[in-house]
């Protein structure tokens, strides 16, 4: 896949991935629809689908997150300016002939916007299905798992009557085999990061990350595992740096340029930047109904997210120890404009760092912002404030 | 307009009714629930897509509408110091009003306008909107109260329908009465009352009545001239539904609205606007502005003859509603399914439904009004008003502004939109009457 995990340094891997997730030309699902002439692609939108259903019918899996480097030319007259820039570039994507490749395009109860959007490329693309996967939202109730598995297994055999692929149990525990896999090689990146942040800049880690939403799995993992061979003999010195955790890049993604500029004055340690790429904490369990497994991992192991409403997991209280894990001194809280959950979460975690003394930076931003002085000044501010303090 | 005979003194009692009770009934429940503040009452806080008041009546809680809070703030013209109030506290301009208006409410000690509002016992969130789960994070934060996401899976997708009793439909209706059985047993535990069935099934009863009677008024207004404007006068008819869904005032009130409007439609009486133009609506009005919200439209002698919004605004009635009382909750689950994806979950995808609804309300014209707030219904509107022009071929206008705060309201430009449209739509129907004489 694009030779990326034979690449000898890990610096010109990064590059790859880098280039690979920013491009909207979508080079690697080129690559595997070459060598697939018959295959079917299926989009899903932000935060978190379980990839592994798509897979076992025989779909690669695109993760649609809007493209920062578009104007959304056609897709403004069709979503209103109320709304996040992520609905309407990835929408733009599809306009724009961009995504012609695609069978289907899924979208979750995440916000009210997303939700809308099945309608819109329901509208706008009547030949692919556009549906919502409606994720549980009471994760407490004592019917949420079997409700799940059940949304699952509709999912599933929407994707077969597309592709053709029969979802069998033994086909899907074989794609969360692979999905674990890859899991557990992020969460050994994200280790590294929290661990010694100065050996895998957030930059790096996002950009090896984000590749994995526009290739096939096995290539990812591939990509992955060779990234962590060059990172284990990577050699570097701690610097007398702010930590900071990143909050606020669970949906629409932050321009690069900015990650950057924020690690130019501080360590991010930890993030919730793709969150949906490992929302589920442990292993899937490979025995058993996979339905179930899937959805029982969704609910019990997995992390949080301002998308989700989970009692045993109030937001800030997972803040606060996202925080305290990674050993952060201070939280950048950014929110996507216009991004209603994200905007309100943004409250409720400044009072409750305020409560507990940590300093925090508010940020917004929007996927295809330029200019970047200012934040950079406020960055520097911040951390200056908190170093001299 | 046509001459009528002058109204007898049984029509004119009649006729007005449902505003004067309507609006008594309004007050009536405002001042219960300032004595249920004073009095320490429990109250539950719900919203009016999926309120399960059924449920909560059921154990006596007073229920705040904090939607109709919001709206009232707006309608009083007070929105925007409550408004202030939420964003000096920290939430954006960009945050839903509805929302930030209600946030001013607490903070200024749940003093509102139409008096004090009881302090949540409990409340519930149902999934028919995203940013109510967002909203009673808020108040979880602010109280401490029991918050309980009632999560109603929606509609998946456009010609996407799950038959009562199919696989589908069972699946999602469990998952929906395991979280009713468990909400009773957070009532009983916030009552100490145990959960009275017999009460259910008077409730439910109430509710087949209110929303049988609701349904005959709405299709009354397919009737030429429209006996009601279904922007103007039905707020308060939507307010009633919602506050007092499932009591016996409730259902007598719409059947009094219903002799009402027969009586009209028998009289040949219509809105009080000289019927020039129907148009169906999609989205609220602009509460901040109301009044002259109204008068663009009147102005033209457009009426509103039905809406999208009446039908989520007012709890999914609208089609009527028949609980089966032989097994309560059974039927609850599966009405409550049923109304959130054919109404409320719906609008994402009712592109081909409004075009319907214009036709049977022999509408001129569907009317978008996108408000800035609400995300949920005003996301797709553009895309959904190119689609009803360019495939169903009825004339669309989209407007937008919001539903509560008045800094969004720009009425020169508005203006502009609603006269060139009702000009090229006076002219579109004079050609066409010219054509088929
Ligand atoms: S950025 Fe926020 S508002 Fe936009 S789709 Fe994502 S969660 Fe929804
Ligand atoms: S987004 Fe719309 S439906 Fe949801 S709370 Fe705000 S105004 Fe109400």
């Amino acid at each position: 896949m694009l030779a990326l995990d034979q690449r000898e340094r890990l610096e010109d891997l990064v590059e790859g991935c880098l280039e690979l997730a920013i491009d909207p030309s979508f080079p690697a699902v080129g690559e595997w629809l070459a060598t697939h002439p018959s295959g079917k692609v299926l989009g899903h939108f932000q935060v978190y689908f379980p990839e592994e259903l798509a897979e076992a019918a025989g779909l690669l899996p695109l993760k649609i997150m809007g493209a920062g480097g578009l104007e959304a030319k056609q897709a403004d007259s069709h979503i209103g300016s109320f709304v996040c820039s992520i609905c309407r570039t990835s929408l733009e994507l599809g306009l724009g002939g961009r995504l012609s490749f695609l069978a289907g395009f899924i979208t979750h109860p995440i916000c009210d916007a997303a939700r809308n959007m099945a309608g819109i490329w329901g509208r706008n693309f009547p030949d692919q299905l556009s549906q919502i996967l409606y994720l549980p939202q009471n994760a407490t109730s004592s019917g949420a798992a079997a409700y799940l598995a059940a949304e699952y297994r509709r999912v599933a055999l929407e994707l077969s009557r597309r592709s053709g692929v029969t979802v069998t149990d033994d086909r899907l525990r074989e794609r969360i085999a692979c999905g674990n896999e890859n899991r557990r090689s992020i969460r050994e990146l994200y280790r590294i990061k929290r661990e010694r942040p100065w050996l895998l800049p957030a930059t790096e880690a996002y950009g090896l990350i984000r590749a994995g939403s526009a290739m096939p799995r096995e290539a990812h993992n591939r990509l992955l595992a060779r990234a962590l061979t060059l990172l284990a003999d990577r050699q570097g010195r701690p610097q007398d740096r702010v930590r900071v955790v990143f909050e606020g890049g669970f949906c629409e993604q932050p321009p690069l340029d900015m990650i950057h500029l924020i690690e130019e004055a501080c360590y991010i340690v930890d993030d919730d930047l793709l969150i949906g790429q490992r929302f589920l904490t442990e292993d899937v369990p490979t025995d058993g109904d996979p339905f179930l497994a899937l959805a029982e991992s969704y609910l019990e192991r997995s992390t949080y997210s301002c998308v989700q409403h989970d009692d045993r997991k109030p937001k800030e209280t997972m803040l606060l120890q996202r925080i305290r894990q990674s050993g952060a001194q201070a939280a950048i809280l950014a929110a996507a404009k216009m991004c209603e959950p994200g905007m309100d979460e943004q409250v409720a975690y400044q009072k409750a760092l305020q409560a507990e003394g940590i300093p925090f930076l508010l940020l917004e931003f929007e996927e295809r912002m330029t200019g970047f002085e200012r934040m950079r000044m406020e960055v520097e501010t911040f951390v200056e404030s908190i170093l001299f303090d | 307009m046509q001459q009528l005979a002058p109204a007898t003194p049984i029509e004119s009692e009649i006729i007005g009714r449902s505003r004067r009770d309507g609006n008594r009934l309004f007050k009536d429940w405002y001042e219960a629930l300032g004595r249920a503040d004073q009095a320490e009452e429990p109250a539950a806080y719900v919203f009016v897509m999926g309120s399960v008041a059924e449920i909560l009546r059921a154990f006596d809680f007073h229920l705040v509408f904090p939607e109709i809070n919001s709206l009232q703030t707006a309608i009083r013209k007070t929105a925007l110091t409550y408004l202030n109030a939420a964003e000096d506290y920290g939430y954006s301009t960009d945050v839903c009003g509805y929302v930030k208006a209600d946030v001013g409410v607490h903070l200024k000690d749940r003093q509102h306008p139409n008096g004090r509002i009881p302090r949540p016992r409990l409340v519930i969130a149902t999934t028919m909107c995203n940013t109510y789960v967002k909203w009673v994070e808020i108040w979880e934060r602010l109280y401490g109260c029991k918050v309980f996401v009632f999560d109603i899976p929606g509609r998946r997708g456009i010609g996407w329908t799950a038959e009562l009793g199919s696989d589908q439909f069972e699946a999602d209706r469990r998952y929906v009465q395991t979280q009713l059985e468990e909400l009773i047993a957070i009532c009983e535990q916030i009552t100490g009352r145990p959960f009275d069935h017999e009460r259910l099934v008077t409730v439910l009863e109430q509710v087949n009545r209110m929303a049988a009677d609701w349904k005959a008024v709405l299709e009354l207004n397919q009737n030429v001239p429209a006996p009601f404007n279904a922007m103007g006068d039905a707020i308060t008819y939507m307010g009633v539904l919602s506050a007092y869904r499932g009591t016996e005032e409730g259902a007598r009130y719409m059947a009094e609205l219903r002799q009402e409007i027969e009586l009209k439609v028998r009289s040949g009486l219509g809105s009080g606007i000289e019927e020039r133009f129907r148009v169906y609506g999609v989205g609220p009005a602009c509460y901040p502005a109301f009044r002259r919200y109204l008068e663009l439209f009147s102005a033209w002698g457009a009426v509103y003859v039905n809406s999208e919004y009446l039908g989520y605004a007012g709890g999914g009635l609208d089609r009527g509603i028949q609980y089966d009382l032989s097994r309560p909750l059974e039927s609850l689950a599966e009405q409550l399914l049923l109304t959130g994806q054919r109404r409320m979950s719906n609008m994402f995808f009712s592109q081909d439904e409004l075009a319907d609804g214009a036709r049977d309300w022999h509408a001129d014209a569907i009317v978008y009004h996108s408000v800035k707030s609400c995300r949920t219904v005003s996301t797709g509107m553009a895309d959904s008003r190119e689609y009803v022009v360019r495939t169903r071929g009825v004339p669309a206008l989209l407007i937008e502004s919001d539903l509560v705060d008045p800094r969004l309201w720009s009425e020169a430009q508005i203006k502009n939109r609603v006269d060139a449209f009702f000009e090229a739509l006076g002219s579109r129907k004079a050609a066409a009457a010219k054509g088929v004489s």
